[in-house]
């Protein structure tokens, strides 16, 4: 049975490793992706997070708040682009009828 | 703490801006359609009273206020001025094509105009926060421009790639600054050329936040490799939207660059961590497959896509010497090559009338015989892109030549040489088109007086500025300081 001494804190490079995960698992969600628009937005999302836990660890261990004010910001951008983002799929869907990610091929070349 | 107006002051610029963004705003809210005219006349006043302001605020020295967030000096006097100026011709070359398109709408300038804010923002960060704040506010602005045509299905799938990639540009960088804030505990600029001069942090978290700050720019630039997203939105968006994302927000990518990379990363420019062997390999990528790439092209909005990457290619060069010199030829560089790219797309907007898009370089065979005088205008902007004697273009890549080759890199500034005669190709083959072939379309040319007039100056300007390039260089190298 576990003491609670024996428990370490959780370390920052705990925390940096949870952040590049979820980093690599929205990009590569943004690459491998070729069903569904929505589910690109989704990834961006997480980049975005990703990024937060990274800002917020810093920030914690580093003993500066700039970081945590730095992660309101983001999340703050991060509406505004959904927003943005869930307008030009509904323009897409009005003219395509599809937002399948391979019905978006006429530009090319 | 007591709040100090005065610090209002240097600021003033981008609190006019957004006065006329938030005015045009409401006043369209209260004009008839047929009246759509005074929100242009505002937008276009507006920007000249905030140019106006930015010359009367500009002064020799650095000002950083707002707790270091946002700083005022004479590069980002010069550059805002530049933005101002080129975003100017933008609405007014975009005025009779979004009339005759039915597009004419208040949206599209307080779009622009936020745009600008956005850029006049990132000119003047001295943190990462308002850098991210100015690019997010230009960006955000861009995709729904990209879109503003919302029954081309073309709009929506460029401003769909546009998104998806600008989005991801932003999160690569987010999470380049993310790792530099925890190597240096600090998101103001200034600070961060100290610590990094102390020299006392950790490599590893540090390179590898270059990198990604790295990837994150060129993708803003459009550099090469990752320049995906470029020709297919300079192919997508409505040709007026066009010619403004590729004219003023280069000025705005490249004060990002100067921005992230010099003033705060200065000291981490050559070296194992340097960026400059990053900027190195994106810059001879780009000239090469740019210009390489851009004769294969039968769509001017896609060939002068491909040749923003070329030009964006040589601009790194600038920057990526790391000497006065080389940041100074960058600028010069950026300034003269918005110019071009506004009397580009101007040209390609005069040739569009109603119903017709002039896409193809096929449509610009017999210009000659159609009307001389823009001929005349889009040879002299064809041989400033490709850089032939005597016009601007030429000294814009001389000097960046010349900047590489007293850093001891004359193999970069042979490659650059090789690339830019290859890429003469296809900017002489419009010249070819126009004189030498015969018209399909014999239509005359139905140009408003405005853009004839603001058209033949732009247009002139490559020759003059070629003629007499030391006045414009002396205010770039007094802007870039020491």
């Amino acid at each position: 049975m576990l003491k609670r001494d024996d428990v370490d804190m959780i370390a920052l490079s705990d925390y940096l490793i949870l952040g590049a995960i979820l980093f690599a698992i929205s990009i590569a969600g943004i690459f491998i992706n070729r069903k569904n628009v929505i589910v690109l937005l989704m990834c961006v999302e997480l980049m975005l997070l990703a990024v937060n836990i990274n800002f917020v660890a810093f920030s914690h261990f580093l003993g500066d708040t700039a970081g945590q004010v730095f992660v309101f910001f983001i999340l703050t951008v991060a509406a505004a682009e959904a927003a943005i983002g869930l307008a030009i799929l509904v323009v897409l869907f009005r003219s395509k009828r599809s937002i399948n990610v391979e019905d978006m091929d006429v530009l090319r070349g | 703490m007591q709040f100090d107006t005065t610090q209002l002051i240097p600021v003033l610029p981008e609190i006019s801006l957004l006065t006329l963004a938030c005015v045009v705003l409401v006043v369209d809210l209260f004009i008839r359609e047929s009246q759509r005219i005074v929100s242009y006349g505002i937008t276009q006043v507006g920007l000249m009273i905030t140019a106006a302001v930015t010359l009367l605020v500009s002064q020799p020295g650095t000002q950083i206020i707002f707790d270091g967030s946002y700083i005022r000096d004479p590069m980002s006097d010069l550059l805002k001025l530049g933005i101002l100026v080129i975003s100017f011709l933008a609405f007014l070359y975009a005025k009779d094509y979004l009339r005759d398109r039915d597009l004419f709408k208040g949206e599209f300038y307080t779009l622009g105009l936020f745009a600008v804010l956005g850029m006049m923002i990132m000119t003047s960060a001295n943190s990462f926060l308002t850098i991210y704040l100015g690019l997010e506010l230009l960006a955000l602005c861009l995709y729904a421009l990209v879109a503003f045509n919302r029954n081309s299905p073309h709009g929506a799938e460029a401003a769909m790639k546009y998104f998806v990639l600008g989005a991801l540009a932003s999160g690569m960088l987010l999470y380049g600054i993310s790792m530099i804030y925890g190597a240096t505990g600090t998101l103001r600029f200034d600070e961060l050329a100290q610590v990094v001069d102390k020299g006392d942090l950790n490599r590893l978290v540090m390179v590898f936040g270059i990198v990604f700050l790295v990837i994150g720019l060129a993708f803003k630039l459009g550099a090469v490799p990752f320049h995906m997203w470029v020709p297919d939105i300079y192919h997508g968006a409505p040709t007026a939207v066009t010619l403004f994302i590729g004219s003023a927000p280069k000025i705005a990518a490249f004060a990002l660059a100067m921005r992230l990379l010099v003033d705060g990363l200065a000291d981490l420019h050559a070296g194992w961590e340097g960026w400059q062997g990053m900027l190195i390999i994106l810059s001879v990528l780009s000239m090469a497959i740019g210009n390489l790439i851009a004769i294969a092209q039968t769509n001017i909005k896609r060939m002068l896509a491909y040749s923003t990457i070329s030009h964006v290619g040589f601009i790194l060069l600038g920057i990526l010497a790391g000497t006065k010199e080389g940041y100074t030829a960058a600028m010069f560089y950026t300034l003269v090559y918005a110019l071009m790219s506004a009397g580009g797309f101007g040209v390609v907007i005069a040739l569009s009338r109603k119903g017709f898009e002039a896409e193809n370089l096929d449509d610009f065979k017999g210009l000659n015989q159609r009307n001389p005088w823009f001929a005349g205008m889009m040879l002299l902007l064809m041989f400033s892109m490709a850089g032939v004697p005597p016009t601007v273009g030429f000294f814009a890549k001389l000097f960046v030549l010349d900047a590489v080759v007293s850093v001891n890199l004359t193999w970069l500034a042979v490659v650059g040489v090789f690339f830019s005669i290859i890429g003469a190709f296809y900017y002489i083959r419009v010249i070819k088109l126009i004189y030498f072939d015969e018209p399909v379309d014999e239509s005359p040319l139905t140009v408003g007086m405005d853009t004839q007039v603001v058209l033949s100056l732009n247009g002139l300007a490559m020759l003059i500025l070629g003629l007499f390039p030391a006045g414009l260089l002396s205010l770039c190298s007094s802007a870039i300081g020491n």
